[in-house]
């Protein structure tokens, strides 16, 4: 059963083994979809390309599905998965951070590694940047130390929160998303090209 | 060769099959690790690091650095993120290299020069890793991982990448399109 680690299936060497293979169908699923060029990320924004919203909620709704299914026939112990922990303040104020790094910069930390993986020098610049950001957090962090752990809810899941089953929330995150893809084909339609 | 490899440069994976694959591995990695996949970790990893070899001391004491416990001896590159990195990089590249995308080169809007891009891309790497320590995850750690097992804070961070970015898309249009 699953966690394999967690169960002590797996030794922490191999662990590391199986994380470097892990990486690699990651680097190589997000190049081939095209994370790697910061214009086609960006077209999200301006309506002239789709794909990482495509990419990233099918992604998020295949992971929640099969998870929950895993589950459901004891393939895998849902308990004990790491459920990022929710404190609301910084989850907030932090994802407003990113959403201006994110439109000012054309890539997230993800998307960075595979554009500098395939040689793109605003990619390198980028992660050089994301490096520098993090160092200047490590310094301003004692002053801003309560907020980081202002509102802390705990490892609360968005169904408890909701007070819904998780399946009734996956539902309707699925009609939601069903939704979202027909909604940004017609706009794709609609705006003008852009070639990149 | 070089024809062949010209025509497939700007043929990617239709996006639902690509998403499909990424949850795909979502799944194998919470089977596997019992947590999600991540970027900023090992960014996070090597700046701790690199703090430590050159003021060791400073490193102990700072309200940052000592959460990592570094006087114990840890290694903050000994770390699950910091390989799954390395194979991120080398899995990019493999598949650039076999679409004949693997170059030197800046890629920016034919009405932005060079130089301004990578400013541009150096202030969103700056906001970046400072927003991803805040909110304890980037757009792989926090909003798809934490997604996948419905994390609430997952959903909240996800929304606050994606709504910020799109309310002020309109301020920042002259960077990316005419």
């Amino acid at each position: 059963m699953g966690p394999l680690t967690y169960f002590g299936e797996i030794s922490t060497e191999w662990n590391y083994v199986i994380a470097i293979f892990i990486g690699m169908a990651f680097g190589y699923i997000m190049e081939a979809s095209g994370f790697s060029s910061s214009r086609k990320l960006i077209g999200v924004f301006y309506g002239y390309d789709f794909a990482v919203i495509r990419v990233f909620i099918t992604a998020t709704l295949v992971a929640i599905i099969g998870l929950l299914y895993m589950g459901y026939f004891g393939w895998i112990d849902y308990s004990v998965l790491f459920v990022h922990p929710t404190f609301i303040f910084s989850a907030t104020i932090g994802g407003v951070i990113m959403g201006f790094g994110f439109i000012i910069g054309g890539f997230c930390p993800g998307t960075s590694l595979c554009a500098l993986a395939i040689g793109k020098i605003d990619g390198w610049v980028f992660t050089v940047a994301l490096f520098v950001g993090i160092f200047i957090y490590s310094l301003v962090f004692p002053f801003i130390e309560p907020y980081y752990n202002m509102g802390d809810m705990g490892h609360i899941t968005i169904s408890e929160y909701l007070n819904i089953s998780n399946a009734w929330f996956t539902f309707w995150f699925a009609l939601i998303s069903v939704a979202i893809f027909y909604v940004t084909s017609v706009i794709r339609k609609k705006v003008k090209e852009v070639r990149y | 060769m070089s024809f062949w490899k010209e025509n497939k440069k700007h043929v990617y994976w239709n996006p639902y099959f690509g998403g499909f694959m990424l949850g795909l591995l979502l799944i194998a990695t919470f089977y596997i690790t019992g947590r999600g996949l991540g970027a900023t970790g090992a960014t996070k990893s090597a700046v701790i690091t690199t703090v430590k070899t050159i003021d060791h001391d400073y490193a102990q004491h700072s309200a940052y650095y000592s959460k990592f416990h570094l006087d114990e001896g840890r290694n903050p590159m000994n770390n699950w993120l910091v390989f799954e990195t390395i194979g991120m990089i080398a899995g990019a590249f493999l598949s650039g290299a076999l679409s004949g995308r693997v170059k030197f080169r800046i890629q920016h809007p034919p009405h932005i020069a060079s130089n301004k891009r990578l400013i541009y891309a150096s202030i969103g790497g700056l906001l970046f890793g400072f927003g991803s320590q805040f909110a304890r995850g980037c757009t792989s750690g926090a909003a798809l991982s934490g997604s996948a097992v419905l994390s609430l804070g997952g959903f909240i961070t996800m929304a606050a990448i994606f709504g910020t970015a799109y309310i002020v898309a309109y301020f920042f249009r002259k960077i990316w399109i005419n």
